[in-house]
């Protein structure tokens, strides 16, 4: 947040305002109360401190809402924002002194209006006994709801003005957002479970509620490691793949990234997103089936070799088959090489029989074929490559995707890789042919 | 690692599945018994009975799979339990008895596994005994204490029995799935419930802590505890779900992308998976635990991928026929894809030092561009592991696929005349136990 546009230190500094307002307006309570709001505050800070990162937007996931929400029902508003303004002494490295204090105004508010909320509909401010139960339930709902919807519409507000366009994301946040929420909203339910216990267990009753919530907190992370570790795994695997062809080192890679491209631009839900990225990580594993002769002929292909190529999206889904993917990514694969006219292969599907994800692929695997470099060719710059996609486009290629493709790169580049330095290599073959490349057309023996 | 030679023990009643009747006929006998007596007292409470009845079946419906096929049901253990611990709800005395505990969890965990069936899951009838048994055992120590009046006003003591009960009736089950483990998978108990209690933990903590919270909660909020609890333990369970789904999906792509050698023609059809199958029971047999378990099951998978490297195939792919210094070639090849990979260091170790014969490299020899095995002129060993796949790969090559245990059996003997320098002599003898209990089973 080193340089933030005046719209955005506006509305940083209309937040902290109004955070400071309410914290420094009171009316506050005895003794007791302040005991209170210190060891929920507390509870709060623990919280803060093991944030969980959420790949692969930097947001900081933690279940400080639980905290915050008891207060509105122990403390009533003003207690929770005081709770809430604990998260500045959170121990956390990454934050910068102006996110700490935009945070901490954030928490504070959302604290404030939940606890305002819960007040308007009625909910008893003290701790709850026997005949508290069921009546404070609603209130306390409606209460956690205010909460994470205020928190997520000032962090959205925010990201959307410091114009950091990664963090922003501008489009997948909705489904991302929509998971934060429901989850906020399963740990504020542990609020009222603190606020409950409150009676029978007094300051016990925040101990009692971390062990849970730290469960969950480590499986969030193992979930995260274990993604990653993943990723790599694929990636590494596909490379080893690739390692047979010296031309087409890092093609799976940047076929699986133009198609994530696409599908962010089109507005793809983020699980299949996920799933696109890996098809693109996979489409062609097949070719591995496909003998090293065949992919170093010169020449023209005879029927059977060229059998041979027009195999390989099959081989592929061969292998995959059986891993636990979306059947679209399976889908993907086995049909990359359709044409919407129909004159592809495997199957010879055309228009809107493609998979959405094949017709994805089929884009971003030509558009990375023809800007790198070849044997017969050396690559071509990319305003010639989007200049083929679209001569191609509504014969090849969908023109819905080619026409996404080409804003999303437009609007944040394409690295095209770097020209492959021919050395002593004895591993790797070279490709006289690319199956993939629209503008060099695999030279096929026309038969008799 | 455990270097050191075990020695097999097993108690005279592990004959296979005997653990599996035993408990189901235990949980049986238990079970019957409380229906009955339930039956001749009539029920208690009957409103706190349903509701806690539907939390276990609603738990049993979102029941779970953590890795390595461990079935759980966190939100219907922690319903159980909490129900086994109740002392009060709202200013109301919680009457029931320990066989009611039983009966409701039964009938909660029977009805929550019919949706199961309904859509051909069967129920696992192990894992529902155990839990059965757990929740027994606490409600039967926990009822008669409940209504002792030190127990139902001292909130310390309560507090503390509680807990001890929980952590009681984890333990119970790490340890009754461990005997069924070791019955099932020929694992020994040690490693067994080292494992299960390392994989259950942290979901066990949770369940314990949301049993024992629900249990003091029900005292002030009644029984909107038991809705209220549920939301949090369902977005726990939700994160666990998701890990293991990642978790498998990973060994999946492994096994997956371990099958291009055999696309490509550099092996034969199936071998990565049979090597890797034999591995690991090779490797449990020598008790190896699990993590590190999985972590064979990946380099075995992917022993072969060296070869990819290779501009062609090895007629024949990579047997014992060819030369040691090509084996070693794959061998490192195969280690550099993995490392590039970041995260499977050992695998990568484990897959360079797979050829190595088993008393480690005496003289780095020509062509060999790994770390040599040596420390201060000592050749080290190459890891158990390592040894474990080169016994298992030669056995693969030697039988295929194959079932015929004649030619097993020579196979083993072949490899046996060899273990003064190739073949560690552990790896080949566990080796022997496995494929002679396959073909028993075959037989």
């Amino acid at each position: 947040m080193a340089r933030l546009s005046w719209a955005a230190r506006l509305y940083v500094g209309v937040v902290v305002l109004a955070a400071a307002i309410v914290l420094i307006r009171g009316p506050f309570g005895d003794i007791r109360w302040w005991r209170n709001v210190a060891v929920l505050g507390l509870l709060l800070v623990v919280f803060e401190s093991t944030a969980t990162l959420l790949r692969p937007r930097q947001l900081a996931w933690s279940p400080n809402s639980s905290a915050t929400l008891a207060a509105a029902v122990l403390l009533g508003p003003v207690g929770a924002a005081l709770v809430g303004a604990c998260t500045i002494f959170g121990l956390r490295r990454g934050p910068s002194l102006a996110q700490r204090v935009f945070n901490t105004a954030m928490m504070a508010l959302s604290a404030y209006l939940a606890g305002r909320a819960f007040v308007a509909l009625h909910g008893t401010v003290g701790t709850p006994d026997a005949h508290s139960f069921p009546k404070v339930i609603g209130p306390f709902v409606v209460a956690a709801v205010v909460h994470a919807v205020t928190n997520h519409v000032l962090l959205g507000g925010v990201l959307w003005l410091t114009s950091d366009r990664d963090l922003a994301g501008r489009r997948a946040p909705l489904g991302m957002s929509v998971k934060l929420i429901a989850s906020d909203l399963g740990y504020g339910a542990f609020g009222l479970l603190i606020a409950a216990l409150w009676s029978v267990a007094g300051v016990f009753a925040p101990v009692l509620i971390l062990i849970p919530l730290f469960v969950a907190r480590w499986a969030v992370t193992q979930i995260a490691e274990q993604q990653q570790a993943y990723e790599a795994t694929v990636g590494a695997l596909c490379q080893a793949v690739e390692t047979k062809d010296f031309y087409t080192r890092g093609h799976s890679d940047r076929v699986s990234r133009g198609s994530v491209m696409i599908a962010r631009e089109i507005g793809m839900r983020g699980e299949r997103v996920e799933a696109i990225g890996y098809a693109g990580m996979l489409h062609d594993v097949g070719k591995l089936g496909v003998p090293t002769k065949v992919l170093q002929k010169t020449g023209k292909l005879t029927e059977e070799e060229y059998a041979a190529i027009q195999l390989h999206p099959m081989r592929g889904l061969d292998i995959v088959r059986e891993i636990g993917f979306l059947d679209e990514a399976l889908a993907g694969i086995m049909h990359h090489h359709e044409r919407i006219d129909g004159r592809g292969y495997p199957m010879g599907l055309a228009g809107d029989e493609i998979p959405e994800f094949a017709r994805v692929l089929a884009v971003a695997d030509a558009f990375d074929s023809m800007t790198s470099t070849r044997s017969y060719r050396g690559a071509r710059p990319v305003e010639e490559a989007i200049a083929e996609l679209r001569k191609w486009s509504g014969t090849q290629f969908d023109p819905a995707f080619v026409d996404a493709f080409v804003a999303a790169i437009k609007r944040d580049g394409w690295q095209r890789p770097e020209p492959p330095l021919l050395g002593a290599d004895d591993l790797t073959t070279i490709a006289a042919q690319d199956h993939d490349d629209p503008s060099a057309p695999l030279r096929v023996i026309d038969s008799l | 690692m455990t270097e050191r030679r075990h020695e097999l023990r097993r108690f005279p009643w592990q004959v296979r599945d005997s653990g599996l009747l035993l408990l189901v006929v235990a949980a049986g006998v238990v079970l019957v018994a409380s229906v009955a007596q339930t039956a001749v007292d009539g029920l208690r409470d009957p409103r706190i009975a349903v509701a806690f009845g539907i939390l276990i079946a609603f738990g049993e419906v979102l029941r779970l799979n953590l890795p390595g096929d461990r079935e759980t049901a966190p939100i219907g253990m922690a319903g159980a339990l909490a129900y086994a611990l109740l002392i009060r709800v709202g200013d109301h005395s919680a009457q029931h008895t320990a066989e009611q505990v039983v009966t409701v969890t039964a009938i909660g965990m029977i009805v929550g596994a019919l949706p199961h069936l309904a859509v051909g899951r069967p129920a696992k009838v192990g894992g529902m005994s155990i839990r059965l048994l757990c929740v027994a055992c606490v409600a039967f120590i926990f009822r008669p204490l409940a209504g002792n009046s030190a127990v139902a006003h001292h909130w310390g003591l309560a507090f503390s029995l509680m807990t001890a009960l929980a952590v009681l009736a984890l333990l119970l089950e790490a340890v009754l799935t461990a005997l069924l483990r070791v019955d099932e998978q020929r694992a020994r108990f040690r490693v067994a419930l080292v494992d299960e209690m390392r994989v259950q933990l942290p979901l066990g903590a949770a369940v314990g802590a949301s049993g024992l919270l629900i249990a003091f909660a029900a005292e002030v909020m009644g029984l909107a505890a038991l809705a209220v609890f549920t939301a949090p333990l369902l977005v726990t369970q939700v994160a666990f779900r998701r890990y293991a789904g990642i978790r498998a999906t990973y060994l999946q792509t492994v096994r997956a992308l371990a099958k291009v050698t055999e696309i490509g023609g550099y092996v034969e059809p199936g071998h990565s998976e049979r090597v890797s199958r034999l591995a690991v029971a090779v490797g449990r047999e020598l008790g190896i635990h699990e993590p590190q378990l999985l972590e064979l099951e990946y380099a075995a998978l992917m022993h072969d991928i060296g070869q990819l490297s290779l501009a062609d195939p090895i007629p024949g792919g990579a047997t014992v026929l060819v030369s040691r210094q090509d084996q070693q070639r794959i061998a490192e090849l195969g280690a550099e894809v993995i490392q590039q990979a970041q995260v499977l260091g050992s695998v990568a170790e484990i897959v360079r030092r797979q050829n190595e014969p088993h008393r480690g490299v005496e003289v780095a020899h020509e062509g060999y561009r790994g770390r040599p095995g040596r420390v201060d002129g000592e050749p080290s060993r190459p890891p158990l592991r390592s040894r474990i796949i080169k016994a298992a790969n030669a056995f693969d090559d030697l039988v295929g696929s194959s079932l015929d245990p004649g030619r097993a059996a020579a196979a083993v003997q072949q490899l046996r005349l060899d273990t003064a320098s190739e073949y560690d002599p552990e790896a080949v003898e566990a080796l022997s136990r496995v494929v002679n209990r396959r073909s028993v089973i075959q037989l």
